[in-house]
């Protein structure tokens, strides 16, 4: 029973990404999909491929997409669209998908119709695990470093490649960005900065009343006479 | 049929918690409703907690006029925002707003399912254990920007997409975090990770195991939490209240509960993997031995387990109640710096400590 909610939400949630008016929705549904297959893989006995359906689709796959989507300003598609112009070439793309998938499928031990349900059957024993039971991660450990290693390898230099092509396409000019730094702003002194026309440092005095205008807008202290008069 | 003996199994193998294993039906309700029970009052507790302690870091009284000690307030604040108006942005996409806060409160909840609270209580014996909750805690961003993007609000949604951005930071080094545990218990199973840090007491906690594991652990679930000092989306100066702007009433207080539970689970999986769990630490000491007599019927036994559990749990409770009121927020770029330039290196490195120091072993 589980198994027919689970496939039956799975592919009404892809039915709906496609037909979904708002492209947010759309990934929401994808995101249906993808619990939903997680549900079926645990259904199959593979944990640690469901966990990882959640952790790397929906964690990281989705949210991307759901990051790019929100923030583009995508136009929500027409109500009366003309859904009928794609049916020649989509067509007979489904019908050969449909032709290939029972090509596959063996009609024997997927009962299209369920005619008589046998509610008394014998539950069959997997002696193997009790003797002694490799957990799904032990089991893919097992194959992936030791027999399949270089396609392990070839897997991480595509993520490589796929890293350094976001970095590239990312990266500022790095070279002759100008950049503050704090630490030395604070330890400006005006004294040393600035210079008068005629080409002489500014006096103390002088360096005292420009902080007092830096700061204040005026100099407060009385009896201090400034350069341009009283 | 293959397909029913194949469902059987697997809820079979799902549900294995010591006492029920013969049984069928509808019995196997009762452990969860026992869990949800405790969640619920442990929730509570943690509210009046965070009240009291955060007053006695302000130098104030905390809560006192809801029942005695204030002990009832939490239950006052529930109440007061069931009662509020519940409303909705009017030209928010209302379907999104009001499913956001559901899927932030389910993927926390179910993250229950595998915290053992003795060696017989646990809900969920699973083989990938500590493993489901990182993967459900991955599925929280979702309800996140979803709440963020159907309030209409532009704080709330760039509140709601900093949230994801900081939630999706900061499971990687939790992962590499959790990984490394796993590679030194040699089980994904909590109850495994546990019960491999049984034997020399206070010595045998993953703590002296993985020191920098633990500190990077802390941080990560701090700032999964969306606790001070990663408190950006919520923050109340920049943002309002990032994607909990629009929500009132029952919403906002599922977001609470929420946060609330977060935290309970965190500290719950820290008190796990690395404090020891349900082992009473003082070694030498045989106190619990004494009253298991019988494994059926040590009744005795499984209070003092899930009361050490609870009070190792409080531990890190504490520390994070001190961390929020004593330290001042981080800024997103800061945060995200955090995460990806120096948390995510030592984890890594970590790991790589860790891989080296089992190989060696063997």
């Amino acid at each position: 029973m589980i198994l027919s909610v689970l496939s039956s939400f799975a592919l009404v949630s892809g039915l709906m990404v496609v037909r979904a008016k708002n492209p947010v929705h759309s990934v929401l549904f994808f995101i249906l999909v993808f619990c939903n297959t997680s549900g079926l893989l645990i259904l199959l006995g593979l944990d640690f491929f469901a966990m990882i359906f959640l952790v790397v689709y929906i964690g990281a796959i989705a949210v991307l997409f759901l990051f790019v989507v929100m923030m583009f300003n995508i136009q929500i598609a027409e109500i009366h669209e003309e859904v009928l112009r794609y049916l020649p070439v989509s067509g007979i793309i489904g019908l050969i998908f449909w032709w290939e998938m029972f090509f596959i499928l063996d009609n024997e031990t997927i009962p299209l119709l369920p005619t008589h349900r046998n509610t008394t059957s014998l539950r069959y024993m997997v002696y193997a695990e009790k003797v002694q039971s490799w957990t799904n991660l032990e089991t893919l450990g097992n194959l992936l470093y030791t027999h399949y290693f270089v396609w392990f390898l070839v897997s991480s230099l595509i993520l490589l490649v796929a890293m350094i092509g976001a970095i590239v396409l990312t990266m500022h000019r790095t070279t002759r960005v100008k950049r503050q730094d704090i630490f030395r702003k604070n330890a400006l002194d005006s004294r040393r900065i600035i210079m008068k026309e005629d080409g002489r440092d500014l006096s103390r005095r002088e360096a005292y009343i420009y902080n007092e205008y830096i700061s204040f807008g005026s100099p407060r202290v009385s009896g201090f006479e400034t350069s341009g008069g009283a | 049929m293959i397909i029913d003996t194949t469902e059987v199994q697997t809820i079979n193998s799902f549900s294995t918690s010591g006492f029920f294993k013969e049984v069928y039906g509808l019995i196997w309700i009762i452990p969860i409703l026992t869990l949800i029970l405790e969640i619920t009052i442990g929730v509570l507790v943690i509210v009046w907690l965070e009240r009291e302690i955060s007053a006695a870091i302000q130098q104030r009284i905390g809560p006192e006029y809801a029942g005695p000690l204030g002990i009832l307030q939490a239950i006052a604040d529930g109440t007061k925002l069931l009662l509020k108006e519940d409303l909705l942005p009017s030209r928010g996409d209302i379907r999104l707003f009001s499913v956001g806060p559901s899927i932030a409160v389910i993927s926390v909840l179910l993250s229950y399912l595998v915290i053992p609270f003795g060696y017989r209580l646990v809900l969920a014996d699973l083989g990938i254990g500590v493993f489901l909750w990182i993967a459900i805690s991955s599925i929280a961003p979702i309800g996140l920007l979803m709440s963020g993007y159907g309030s209409n609000n532009k704080y709330s949604f760039s509140g709601g997409l900093r949230a994801a951005a900081q939630s999706i930071s900061y499971e990687i080094p939790l992962t590499l975090c959790v990984l490394s545990i796993s590679l030194t218990c040699d089980s994904s199973s909590t109850v495994d990770i546990v019960e491999a840090q049984s034997k020399y007491g206070f010595w045998g906690w993953n703590l002296w195991r993985q020191p920098i594991g633990f500190l990077v652990f802390l941080i990560s679930s701090l700032a999964e939490c969306e606790r001070l000092p990663f408190d950006l989306p919520e923050a109340e100066e920049e943002l309002v209240a990032g994607y909990q702007t629009e929500y009132s009433g029952i919403k906002y207080a599922l977001f609470y509960l929420a946060s609330y539970l977060n935290l309970l689970v965190s500290s719950l999986f820290v008190t796990v993997l690395y404090l020891g769990g349900w082992n009473f630490s003082i070694p030498y000491i045989p106190i619990p031995e004494l009253f298991r007599i019988n494994q059926m019927a040590g009744i005795f036994g499984m209070t003092i387990d899930i009361f050490i559990t609870l009070a190792k749990a409080y531990l890190f409770l504490f520390i994070s109640i001190t961390t929020r009121w004593t330290l001042p927020r981080m800024r997103i770029d800061q945060l995200l710096n955090l995460g990806w330039k120096f948390l995510l290196p030592i984890s890594l490195g970590n790991l790589l400590l860790t891989t080296s120091s089992q190989l060696v072993s063997l």
